[in-house]
């Protein structure tokens, strides 16, 4: 399988394998697609570059059959081809590895795959193909494993394995990095890198420049919808395309040398939780310190017990012990998460939307939701029972105008926000409550780059003002450029907090990979 | 496939012409229909739409009749809100009429009508009591409150026409199963008019209904209560973060509607039958649940709703005692009329898309 003839590669780059001209689509009054022009050469990797919202993933759905343009055509091999479905878009050699996974956890790896084929072979020579395969391509995962049994790397080796079984002369990836630690990264473009030079166009998706100007051949740029530029990726820096992406010029983080402060400001102490559902994580023996003025970094892998860790610092859930959770010294793990926003504490959940705020209603019914206890009058018992989400607007009004926040309308509803300005302004609703200690979770993840710029500012801000951060993220970029500490959480374990000039991102991705569980010895990293 | 795409904007002029479709559409399957099945079609349209609004007396048969649906309606709606399904209301209304009516029984010569706040008070704990029942398993133990409220309808069903065979019949009642007539201080009365008397039999207990929707339309706007409410309901998540606790809103909610069936049930017994008997509720608790929601689970809507519903079932008890149209048929209609009203109001917020595919 998937032997191309060594001659397609002399002509890399000449030969078009899929032009689409002028794809049209909208939603509604939403325009995703205007005019998009893109061919992808033979044996090419083809970038495809984005903010979020600029159309990206509607293009991809379109190319395989998921969505179908307004407008516009496709040609494969110069024949004009409709994919009207994904079984289409597969008979014509287009393969897709999609963001979120489409496996069943409950069945084996050669049981996903045989049941996705097309063809139906017998059970046995899927198993033996699978085994040619991940051999060929050092795509190594055991046929007969459970799904739910496999890391998130594995489960993407096992999407890639699936789309090479058909043969594909192009194969789409969606994001395909988002999820991966950096040396499951380097090993996934090593395979790329082979399945191109074999014949084989890729479709790479992704927002991270320094991945694209890596990996690809080519990069086309999309803005709002629109493709504003297609450029040679080899011979382009890295600003240059965050400059075209965004459409201005990037705003460096001002950074000052702070003086730190001795105080610990937060503590948790040897805390653990059970999995409170079946798919959840268990939190073990968690310990980590912050000082007044510095950022901690978390960082790892999404699903690593983030989401755990979120709900027990914030206070959604109680700890069992008061002494778990220390604020200045005193206990506060048996608090609960608005006796925490009362002495200080302010957390920003990774959900941003139906957890952080409620989409259909306005931002200054979302202000009185975490701050409603800000407008009880104490005195007047009636004015309280009438305490309601009108009496926040002046409030709401202050957090849009100093956080920039850019809204259509006055006082508008969450879902009429894009994801950069929903959480510009959770960020200032947090704010606003002028914080001793602030703990945000994946606080740019989604965002785009104007906004992201914006957001980590007011970290370093805060920090600077003498104030605690702790900052969950799985962007690693993101934690070496914020954090004075680092530490690593990997199935509910938290890694040693080291400081962040003693590591560099190679230990750090270790850890994210599982490199300090319990039973080992914890390795040493210089 | 057929797939509801969100309209952009809902246009204001289709929130007045939706509705006159959806009646013009009912209007025209139910002349089909009646045709069809060898009634006359026009006498039966004007029986079912037009003779409950012929004499003042009827219009006031439907106060009367969407008294109840209105209570019950109401405290649904706090529910369905907070993604509570509460659906054995009709046991909650049959309890509460119960326990009232066994205090009532219990002072057989009282005569002051203070009385009747402690029969209502005594309703509302009985109806509450009944949905404490689905709401502790819930918050405690996790039990899916639809199965467990809606079982114990038919308890309470059981138990009344216990009770009434039973401990509370009234020996004088030749084995009837019935229970003595309350004593005068649990009776509520019907409204004179000066100079016109009574009108059918509209009676004090409406009192309440004008009472409890502008309350409970303060609460769901204007109150933190009916905001916690409300954000559970749309995203629980989001309630959790912002530190309400949702077992004790779940908890308040089902008492609250639980309480209220339970007053709904002593007002119809006190008003209208005057003493227990083993039917005490003619499915009220269940129309209820279609009243909440073509009432959109407002306050106001349910108002209205509660007042188009009761029509409807007075029009097909005239279409029945007139032209010997029986229940079934006129339970057809009826569900055609809803089924329109309910597809205006969802073309109003979305677009229909037919796909080719899978």
């Amino acid at each position: 399988m998937l032997v191309k003839s060594g001659v397609l590669m002399a002509k890399k780059e000449l030969e078009i394998l899929l032009k689409a001209t002028k794809i049209n689509k909208s939603f509604g009054n939403f325009v995703a697609n205007k005019d998009i022009d893109i061919s992808i050469a033979k044996g090419q990797i083809h970038a495809l570059l984005g903010e979020n919202g600029a159309g990206k993933s509607t293009l991809v759905k379109i190319f395989y059959g998921v969505l179908q343009p307004d407008k516009g055509s496709i040609e494969i091999n110069n024949q004009k081809v409709t994919i009207t479905s994904p079984n289409v878009a597969r008979k014509n050699g287009i393969g897709m590895v999609f963001q979120h996974f489409s496996l069943f956890p409950a069945l084996t790896v050669a049981e996903n795959i045989l049941i996705a084929l097309d063809k139906k072979i017998k059970f046995n020579k899927v198993v033996d193909e699978i085994t040619k395969l991940s051999k060929e391509w050092e795509l190594f995962v055991d046929p007969l494993k459970l799904v739910s049994e496999l890391s998130v790397g594995e489960k993407q080796r096992v999407e890639i394995i699936r789309c090479l079984m058909q043969n594909p002369d192009l194969l789409i990836m969606d994001e395909p990095t988002s999820v991966l630690t950096p040396q499951e990264i380097k090993n996934l473009f090593k395979i790329l890198k082979r399945l191109s030079s074999s014949g084989c166009s890729i479709l790479y998706i992704s927002h991270k420049l320094e991945e694209i100007i890596q990996l690809a051949d080519k990069v086309t740029i999309l803005k709002s919808g629109e493709s504003i530029a297609s450029i040679d990726a080899r011979k382009t820096t890295t600003n240059f395309l965050a400059e075209t992406m965004v459409g201005k010029k990037i705003t460096e983080l001002k950074k000052t040398i702070k003086s730190k402060s001795k105080n610990v400001a937060f503590e948790v102490k040897n805390l653990d939780k059970l999995k409170d559902h079946e798919f959840g994580i268990s939190l073990t023996n968690i310990n980590l310190k912050v000082n007044y003025g510095e950022i901690l970094g978390v960082a790892g892998i999404a699903g690593n017990g983030q989401v755990e860790l979120m709900e027990i610092l914030s206070g959604e859930i109680n700890c069992e012990d008061n002494n778990q959770i220390l604020l200045d010294k005193l206990p506060i793990g048996k608090t609960y998460i608005n006796e925490r926003r009362k002495l200080g504490i302010e957390t920003i959940p990774e959900e941003r939307t139906f957890q952080a705020t409620v989409p259909n209603l306005t931002l200054s019914e979302n202000t009185f939701l975490t701050y409603f206890f800000k407008y009880n009058n104490t005195k007047n018992l009636i004015s309280n029972l009438l305490n309601n989400p009108q009496n926040s607007i002046e409030e709401s009004t202050k957090i849009i105008k100093n956080n920039d926040v850019r809204c259509p309308e006055i006082n508008p509803l969450a879902s009429q926000l894009s994801g950069g300005n929903l959480q510009k302004f959770i960020l200032g609703r947090s704010l606003a409550n002028n914080p001793k200690v602030a703990i945000f979770s994946q606080p740019t993840w989604g965002v785009d780059i104007g906004a992201a710029t914006a957001i980590r500012q007011k970290l370093l801000d805060l920090s600077q003002n003498g104030k605690a951060v702790i900052l969950i993220s799985q962007d690693l970029e993101e934690i070496f450029e914020l954090s004075d500490k680092v530490c690593v959480i990997n199935e509910g374990v938290l890694s040693e907090i080291f400081d962040v000039r003693d590591i560099t991102a190679t230990d750090v991705g270790l850890l994210m990979g599982g490199k300090n569980k319990k039973n080992n010895k914890m390795e040493r990293i210089k | 496939m057929i797939t509801f795409i969100p309209r952009v904007k809902v246009s204001k002029n289709w929130v007045i012409i939706a509705p006159i479709l959806s009646i013009v559409f009912t209007i025209f399957f139910g002349l089909l229909i009646f045709t069809f099945l060898g009634y006359n079609p026009l006498e039966t349209l004007y029986q079912i739409f037009v003779s409950p609004f012929s004499r003042i007396d009827r219009i006031s048969d439907i106060l009367v009749k969407a008294c109840p649906l209105i209570i019950i309606g109401t405290g649904l709606m706090l529910c369905f809100k907070s993604n509570v399904w509460n659906i054995g209301a009709e046991g909650q209304f049959i309890m509460g009429a119960l326990l009232a009516g066994f205090i009532a029984l219990s002072f057989p010569n009282i005569e002051t009508k203070f009385f009747l706040l402690i029969t209502i008070l005594a309703g509302f704990v009985g109806g509450a009591l009944w949905a404490f029942i689905p709401a502790i398993l819930k918050t405690k133990l996790n039990v899916n409150e639809i199965l467990v409220s809606l079982m114990l309808v038919y308890v309470a069903m059981l138990f009344i026409d216990f009770i009434v065979r039973g401990p509370l019949r009234d020996p004088m009642s030749f084995g009837f199963p019935l229970s003595k007539p309350y004593p005068e201080g649990a009776i509520i009365n019907k409204i004179p008019f000066p100079g016109i008397g009574f009108l059918g039999q509209l009676h004090y207990g409406i009192l309440f209904v004008f009472l409890l929707v502008p309350i409970s339309w303060i609460f769901v706007n204007k109150t933190l209560g009916g905001f916690k409410i409300n954000v559970l309901g749309s995203a629980p998540q989001a309630a959790k973060f912002a530190g309400f606790k949702q077992n004790s809103i779940t908890l308040t909610v089902l008492l609250l509607s639980g309480g209220l069936a339970g007053v709904a049930g002593v007002i119809e017994v006190s008003a209208n039958i005057g003493q227990l008997q083993p039917e005490v509720s003619f499915g009220y608790g269940f129309t209820a649940i279609i009243v909440a929601f073509l009432g959109r689970l407002s306050p106001v809507g349910i108002l209205f709703a509660g007042i188009i519903i009761a029509t409807v079932k007075l029009g097909a008890d005239n279409a029945q005692m007139t032209m010997g149209i029986p229940k079934v048929v006129t339970g057809l209609f009826e569900g055609i009329l809803l089924f329109f009203l309910l597809t205006g109001e969802t073309l109003q917020k979305y677009k229909i898309k037919w796909s080719e595919g899978k």
